[in-house]
């Protein structure tokens, strides 16, 4: 459904990615990951039509990128940044509908999807009325993904969603977010630093290092079958020092 | 792009369309002139109270003949009047033929009464003959002790070397005044000192001095008992008060120009000083001394009506407000879109902050003058002033109040789909309006008080009684005028606070003090 073809970019003189093709097939979920500065976070907002590609070309769903067509592109896409990115002068409810509304889409239609959205990812009904200074970070990141998937996108595109949680917030959160990534069954990419984040979320899992792909491919594939010598190094970067301290307590 | 364009355009387009109306109404006073001033006449003064006496006499002649009359109140200097006459805002106003001679005409080094009424034709103006006194430098000293010296004329204090002269600054160092003065008469006077015309008079009242300048007709001739001495060898140059008029007039309105002309050899200075005591020293308000005169020199009965405190009051405070609302109103128009197209183009917000910060570098009194010869005098050219000076605030603050945002909210709305202008619409002007409204405020507050020197170029408003107190030296008719002042700039800022608590979003006004205990619930 997305079929990524020899995008680069560049800012002012430094490359942010090279020329680069990936593939995402319908339903899947993709995690692209790889230490700060690596090009992911670029190559998410290129999807989304945010910052445009020095070359190439990105296809979604048979429809070329333009700058003419984005703003009917980006209604069949969510988008969650890590902070929620909701808007403070908005209720909830405002935030989740201000795409709907301004489309003029019927009040009715509306309220049901807000309920359903809410049931969806657990939010208080009550909640809907509040402003996004009086929730909480997970809070809050729930409300973004509501209004991600308000108008039933076909893709879901989430830079870092997790990454301003704490650590017990954030385990369930996973938990959630993928059950209700299995139940919606919408494509999915997702972006984070946190290896065991891409392989508890991905199918595919997108290494990259310095603006290039390095291996994509499952997180079995990566671990047993590793590209370069990065590869290596930064899974075990992160699992090691968790494991030796396992070891230690034994 | 396009969107941006056009809001350009459509800028434009209201900045066009306002100068030309604020420039149309004031054309349409001069060209219509034959039309609209049929029905009324306009006379002007200068700013100080012998010429508004005068100025108020000549309304009060015109109002004799049932046509509508106004008089521009303390407009300015010669320069204001004269080119006020000439474009023909004004109909008429009272001048000193010495100030044509030297000043206003001296490029044309006129000689004669007959040369300067040619000029004045070729400008189509005309002047009555002097009205019967020369408000010249006069030099004078104690009534008493002249009479017990038998001191008349300035040749006569040739034999009084052993006087104490105290002259005011300006009289010490032009070449017409003392320097010549000594040469002409051979004065032999070695204590002489330069000092405040005010504590001149102070001085000669306490016989520390015995000689000081005055002008002819200062109301303080009479009240300190002054006699000034003759000018036997005709040194200073003659200031005879005349009547300058628009030769239209005469067409428009021949018995007002015969009214006029009725005051011609009617006031000596002795009459004048008097006059200008009875203002200056008695409070009495010129209207009525102007009346008075009339009815006892030509036995004219005057229908005049001397507006109580209040009326005025409500007069001033209807024309400030009227220039505030105005010109604060446009200034907002203008300036929000101007604020938004800066934040949105980093090349035109430099130019538009650029400009707006280099009007506000001008000094507010020299902007007011630089519109009169746009604008002419009255309410356009001090709208004018007062919206160019209120735009930087509000520009600078919408912008900052839009760079302001985080960007995550900016990415957040555009991954939506928002496209720009329903952006600006819902998402960047509402989390702006704090700042866009401090902006306004800001405006607000300098803009009332900036205001009050709107008086200077004939736009009424609180500054008028602040400018009469100066010319007194009436501490309460200033009070009149800047505690009204400082009223309505807390006034107006109370009341944008208001507008304020209404159109702050509710989420913007919450402090994120819910977060703790709700981050338990997740």
């Amino acid at each position: 459904m997305l079929v990524i073809s020899q995008v680069s970019k560049r800012y002012d003189d430094s490359s942010a990615l090279a020329p680069t093709d990936l593939q995402v097939s319908s339903g899947e979920t993709l995690v692209l990951i790889g230490p700060s500065g690596c090009g992911k976070s670029t190559l998410l907002r290129l999807i989304a039509g945010l910052i445009q590609p020095d070359s190439g070309t990105i296809t979604f769903e048979g429809t070329e990128l333009s700058p003419e067509n984005i703003f009917q592109v980006r209604q069949r896409m969510g988008y969650v940044i890590q902070e929620g990115g909701l808007f403070p002068h908005l209720s909830v409810r405002n935030n989740v509908a201000v795409m709907a509304r301004y489309l003029r889409r019927d009040a009715s239609w509306i309220d049901n999807r807000l309920n359903e959205l809410a049931q969806l990812v657990q939010l208080p009904e009550d909640m809907l009325k509040r402003f996004p200074a009086e929730l909480s970070g997970g809070q809050r990141q729930r409300v973004s993904l509501m209004r991600a998937l308000m108008l039933d996108p076909d893709l879901l595109l989430l830079d870092e969603p997790l990454g301003a949680l704490d650590p017990m917030i954030r385990y369930e959160l996973q938990q959630e977010l993928k059950a209700i990534f299995s139940q919606l069954g919408k494509t999915v990419i997702m972006v984070t630093h946190d290896i065991a984040e891409a392989a508890f979320f991905g199918q595919t899992l997108v290494l990259m290092r310095d603006g290039r792909i390095v291996q994509a491919g499952p997180f079995k594939e990566l671990a047993q079958t590793p590209a370069e010598p990065f590869v290596e190094q930064f899974i075990s970067a992160q699992r090691e020092p968790m494991a030796q301290l396992v070891e230690a307590l034994k | 792009m396009k969107a941006k364009q056009r809001i350009g355009l459509v800028l434009l387009g209201f900045c066009a369309l306002l100068i030309s109306t604020v420039a149309n109404s004031n054309s349409n006073s001069n060209s219509n002139s034959t039309a609209k001033e049929l029905e009324s006449i306009t006379v002007g003064s200068k700013v100080f109270t012998e010429s508004i006496i005068l100025g108020e006499m000549l309304k009060h002649l015109a109002g004799q003949t049932g046509i509508e009359t106004h008089h521009q109140r303390q407009l300015g200097g010669s320069r204001v009047l004269w080119n006020a006459l000439l474009s023909g805002e004004i109909d008429a106003y009272p001048e000193y033929n010495g100030t044509l001679l030297q000043e206003i005409l001296v490029e044309e080094n006129l000689q004669t009464e007959a040369e300067l009424k040619q000029a004045l034709r070729e400008r189509g103006l005309r002047m009555t003959t002097s009205l019967g006194f020369n408000n010249t430098y006069a030099i004078g000293m104690k009534e008493e002790l002249a009479e017990r010296l038998e001191l008349h004329t300035l040749s006569d204090l040739k034999s009084h070397p052993e006087f104490v002269m105290g002259f005011s600054n300006e009289f010490m160092n032009r070449a017409d005044g003392w320097p010549g003065l000594q040469k002409r008469y051979q004065l032999p006077q070695q204590n002489v000192r330069g000092l405040e015309h005010n504590l001149a008079y102070r001085g000669i009242d306490s016989g520390s001095l015995q000689v000081i300048d005055l002008y002819a007709t200062d109301a303080e001739i009479a009240y300190y008992k002054l006699r000034s001495l003759e000018d036997d060898l005709n040194y200073f140059p003659v200031y005879n008060a005349v009547i300058l008029y628009r030769a239209d007039l005469e067409q428009r309105a021949p018995e007002v120009v015969t009214l006029f002309n009725r005051l011609a050899g009617r006031i000596d200075a002795p009459t004048m000083s008097k006059m200008n005591a009875q203002v200056k020293l008695n409070g009495e308000p010129e209207s009525t001394v102007a009346a008075g005169f009339l009815q006892q020199a030509l036995n004219l009965d005057v229908n005049y009506q001397i507006q109580s405190a209040w009326q005025r009051f409500l007069k001033h405070t209807g024309e400030h407000l009227l220039l505030v609302g105005i010109s604060l109103s446009a200034a907002i128009f203008f300036a929000v879109p101007l604020g938004i197209l800066a934040a949105h183009s980093e090349r035109l917000g430099s130019i538009v902050l650029g400009v707006a910060g280099i009007i506000q570098t001008i000094p507010a009194l020299a902007l007011f003058v630089f519109m009169i010869p746009l604008l002419g005098i009255g309410g356009p050219p001090a709208i004018m002033a007062l919206f160019l000076y209120s735009l930087l605030p509000i520009i600078r603050n919408t912008y900052a109040g839009l760079k302001d945002i985080p960007p995550g909210i900016i990415e957040s709305a555009q991954a939506l789909g928002l496209p720009s202008r329903a952006m600006l619409r819902i998402v960047e002007l509402p989390l702006a309006t704090r700042a866009i409204l401090a902006g306004i405020k800001t405006s607000a507050v300098i803009n009332v008080g900036t205001a009050s020197l709107s008086a200077l170029i004939g736009a009424g408003g609180y500054g008028q009684p602040i400018l009469t107190g100066i010319r007194l030296d009436d501490i309460g008719l200033i009070l009149q005028g800047a505690i009204p002042a400082a009223v309505l700039a807390l006034l107006v800022q109370a009341m944008f606070e208001l507008i304020e608590r209404g159109l702050l979003p509710k989420g913007l006004r919450i402090k994120s003090n819910g977060v703790k205990s709700a981050s338990r619930e997740v």
